[in-house]
C-alpha cells in the first residue's frame, strides 16, 4: 500500500524536475491534490476522538487517540517506553543483520556461481514455501522461548526477500556490460565492485525494504511469546492490566518504526541510485 | 580452446613476413552445437592498418571479433597480439551507474587518468559532458564516449563491431570522419566490421570478406584520400564487393 504511494509521489516530483519553468500552475494543483489526500485521514482522527469522548465507544475497547498520546507522553517521561523501544530495536537489529547479511552472502554464491546455484537455491527455494510465521511451535523446541526465537524470527523474515532478490539481481545483470568491462582490463574482482555490484543495487534495495517488512512483522509476532521486555511485551502485560491506551500506543510505535525504516531507506535508495533519475528526466 | 599469447615484434615480423603486425590469427574455428559458424579463419592487421571485414548477415563477424579481443573461450586456433587492444562494440555498453568520466577512466589506473579521460573526451567533442550519466546522453554520443573509451587505452589495435551501424545516417558520415581524424592522429591498426560497403571502401587500407567460415576475399584499397564516391576507382570496387555479397550492385552505383 505504502509502496504504491511511494512510487507515485516519487514519479510526481521526477517530472516536476524536468518541467519547464511556466509551471506553476501543476505545482499548485499538486500541493492542493497533497492536502486533499491529508484531508481523510485527519477526519478519522477527529471522528475517533470524538466518538471516544462522547462516550459513544468505551474507552476499555477504544481510547481517544488524545489518550493514546498521553500515555506515550507518560510512558516516555518514566523511561518505560524507551527501555522498551530500545529492546524491540536491538532484537531487530541483530536478527535483520543476521538474516540479511546470510541472505547476501548465500544469494550471491548462487547468483554468482554455478556450483553455489545449484547446491543453494534449490532448499532455499523449497524453504521460500514454508510460512516462516507458522514456524514458531518448531522453533520454540528448538531454541526455547527466549531471545534467540525472537532473533531468528526476524532473522528469517529478512532472509527469504534479500536472498530472493539478491539472486534476481546479479542475474539480472546484463552480460554485455560485464563483457565490455572485461575487455577494459578489469579483473573479477573489479568486475564485481563496478559492474555486478551496482548493476544489482536496484534489486538489493528492493530486497532490503521487504527485508525490514517482514522482520518487523516477525518481531510483532515473536514479542508476543513470553517476551519480558519490547513493545511487544509491553502491550500484552497492558492488556493483562486493561491498559487499552498503551495497547494502542504499541501498534502506534510498531507502524512508526515501520514507517520510519522505510522512509530512511528510500533515502538511502535515493542517493545511491541517482544515475535513475537521469534515466526518468529523459 | 583459442592459445592467446602477448608477443614482441620481433617474433611476429619472422612469423609473418609482413612487416610489424598487431595481431596474427591462424586456424580460428568456432561452432555453435551442429553449426560451424568459423572454419580456419586465417587473419593478420599490421601495425596502424585499417582492415574492414565485410560479410552477410550471420556469417560469424561479431564471432570472430569476440575471438580476437578475448571474449571467447571456446573457439579453436591461435591468436597473437602484439600491443593493447580496445574494443567498440555496436552498442555503447556505458555503464548506466557511472558518470561519462568514469565511463571513460574504466579499470585505468595511475595519476593522470583524470587529465587522460578529459582528453579523450575533448577528442570526441564531448568535454563538457564529463558529468553527464550515460542515459543523459543521445545515441551518437554515447558512442562517442565509447570511442574515447577505447582511445583513452592508447591501443596499437581497435576493435570495432558495427560500432556506427545503430545510428541514423548523418551522424554516422560524422562518425566516419572522427574515427578518419583519430586514426591519422594515434595510428592505431583497426578492424572495422561493418555492414556499409561505403563505410569499408571510405575508411579500410584492406577489406576482407567473411564468407562460409573463412576469409573468402582480402581486397587492398589502394584509393587516395580523402575518399569519396565520385572519385575514380571507388564505384568499380563498390561493385565488386557488393557482387561478390551477392549483391547486384544498382547499374548509376
Ligand atoms: N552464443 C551463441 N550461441 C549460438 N549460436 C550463436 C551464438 N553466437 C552466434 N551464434 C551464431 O553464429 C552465427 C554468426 O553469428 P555472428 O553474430 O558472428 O554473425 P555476424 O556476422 O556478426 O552477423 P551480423 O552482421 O548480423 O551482426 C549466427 O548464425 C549465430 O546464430
Ligand atoms: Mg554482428
Amino acid at each position: 500500500m505504502s509502496v504504491t504511494q511511494a512510487t507515485a509521489a516519487g514519479t510526481v516530483s521526477g517530472l516536476r524536475g524536468a518541467a519547464v519553468p511556466d509551471s506553476a500552475r501543476p505545482r499548485r494543483r499538486t500541493a492542493a491534490r497533497r492536502w486533499r489526500r491529508a484531508l481523510s485521514p485527519l477526519l478519522i482522527v477527529l471522528v475517533w476522538e470524538a466518538v471516544t469522548r462522547t462516550g459513544l465507544v468505551p474507552d476499555s475497547k477504544l481510547p481517544a487517540p488524545s489518550a493514546v498520546l498521553g500515555a506515550g507522553w507518560r510512558l516516555a517521561l518514566d523511561g518505560t517506553l524507551g527501555g522498551h523501544l530500545l529492546d524491540s530495536l536491538t532484537r531487530a537489529a541483530i536478527g535483520l543483520a543476521v538474516g540479511g547479511g546470510l541472505g547476501l552472502v548465500l544469494g550471491a554464491a548462487a547468483g554468482l556461481i554455478r556450483l553455489g546455484d545449484d547446491l543453494i537455491d534449490p532448499p532455499v527455494q523449497m524453504a521460500r514455501m514454508l510460512p516462516h510465521l507458522g514456524l514458531v511451535p518448531l522453533l520454540i523446541i528448538w531454541v526455547g522461548i527466549g531471545e534467540p526465537l525472537k532473533i531468528s524470527l526476524v532473522a528469517l523474515g529478512a532472509f527469504f526477500p534479500v536472498y530472493l532478490n539478491a539472486y534476481a539481481g546479479i542475474r539480472g545483470i546484463d552480460e554485455r556490460l560485464v563483457e565490455a568491462a572485461r575487455t577494459c582490463g578489469l579483473s573479477a574482482l573489479a568486475r564485481l565492485r563496478h559492474v555486478v555490484l551496482p548493476g544489482a543495487l536496484p534489486s538489493l534495495f528492493l530486497g532490503l525494504r521487504l527485508a525490514f517488512a517482514a522482520g518487523w512483522l516477525s518481531l510483532v509476532v515473536g514479542e508476543q511469546v513470553n517476551a519480558q521486555s519490547g513493545i511487544g511485551f509491553m502491550m500484552m502485560e497492558a492488556r493483562e492490566f486493561s491498559q487499552t491506551d498503551v495497547v494502542v500506543l504499541g501498534l502506534l510505535v510498531y507502524a512508526l518504526l515501520g514507517l520510519l525504516s522505510d522512509f530512511v531507506l528510500r533515502i538511502a535508495e535515493r542517493r545511491a541510485l541517482a544515475w535513475r533519475r537521469g534515466l526518468r528526466a529523459t | 580452446m583459442a592459445t592467446r599469447t602477448e608477443s614482441d615484434v620481433t617474433d611476429l615480423d619472422a612469423a609473418t613476413g609482413r612487416g610489424a603486425a598487431v595481431v596474427v590469427a591462424t586456424g580460428l574455428r568456432r561452432t555453435f552445437g551442429a553449426a560451424t559458424v568459423l572454419n580456419g579463419v586465417d587473419l593478420v592487421v599490421g601495425r596502424g592498418e585499417v582492415v574492414a571485414l565485410l560479410g552477410s548477415s550471420g556469417s560469424g563477424k561479431s564471432t570472430l571479433l569476440r575471438i580476437l579481443a578475448g571474449l571467447d573461450a571456446e573457439a579453436d586456433g591461435e591468436v597473437t597480439t602484439n600491443g593493447r587492444v580496445a574494443v567498440v562494440f555496436q552498442e555503447h555498453r556505458l555503464m548506466p551507474w557511472k558518470r561519462v568520466a568514469d565511463n571513460v577512466a574504466l579499470g585505468l589506473r595511475g595519476a593522470d587518468v583524470p587529465e587522460r579521460t578529459a582528453a579523450a573526451l575533448a577528442e570526441v567533442g564531448l568535454a563538457e559532458r564529463t558529468r553527464a550519466w550515460p542515459a543523459e546522453l543521445s545515441g551518437g554520443q554515447s558512442q562517442r564516449v565509447a570511442v574515447a573509451r577505447a582511445l583513452v587505452r592508447q591501443p596499437d589495435l581497435l576493435l570495432l563491431d558495427e560500432p556506427f551501424g545503430a545510428l541514423d545516417a548523418l551522424t554516422r558520415l560524422k562518425m566516419q570522419a572522427l574515427l578518419q581524424r583519430l586514426r591519422l592522429e594515434h595510428g592505431f591498426a583497426a578492424l572495422l566490421v561493418t555492414h556499409d560497403v561505403d563505410e569499408a571502401l571510405l575508411l579500410a587500407d584492406r577489406i576482407l570478406i567473411l564468407d562460409n567460415g573463412v576469409i573468402a576475399q582480402d581486397v587492398p584499397v589502394t584509393l587516395a584520400h580523402p575518399r569519396a564516391h565520385d572519385r575514380p576507382g571507388f564505384s568499380e570496387l563498390r561493385r565488386h564487393l557488393l557482387a561478390r555479397l551477392g549483391v547486384p550492385a544498382d547499374p548509376d552505383g
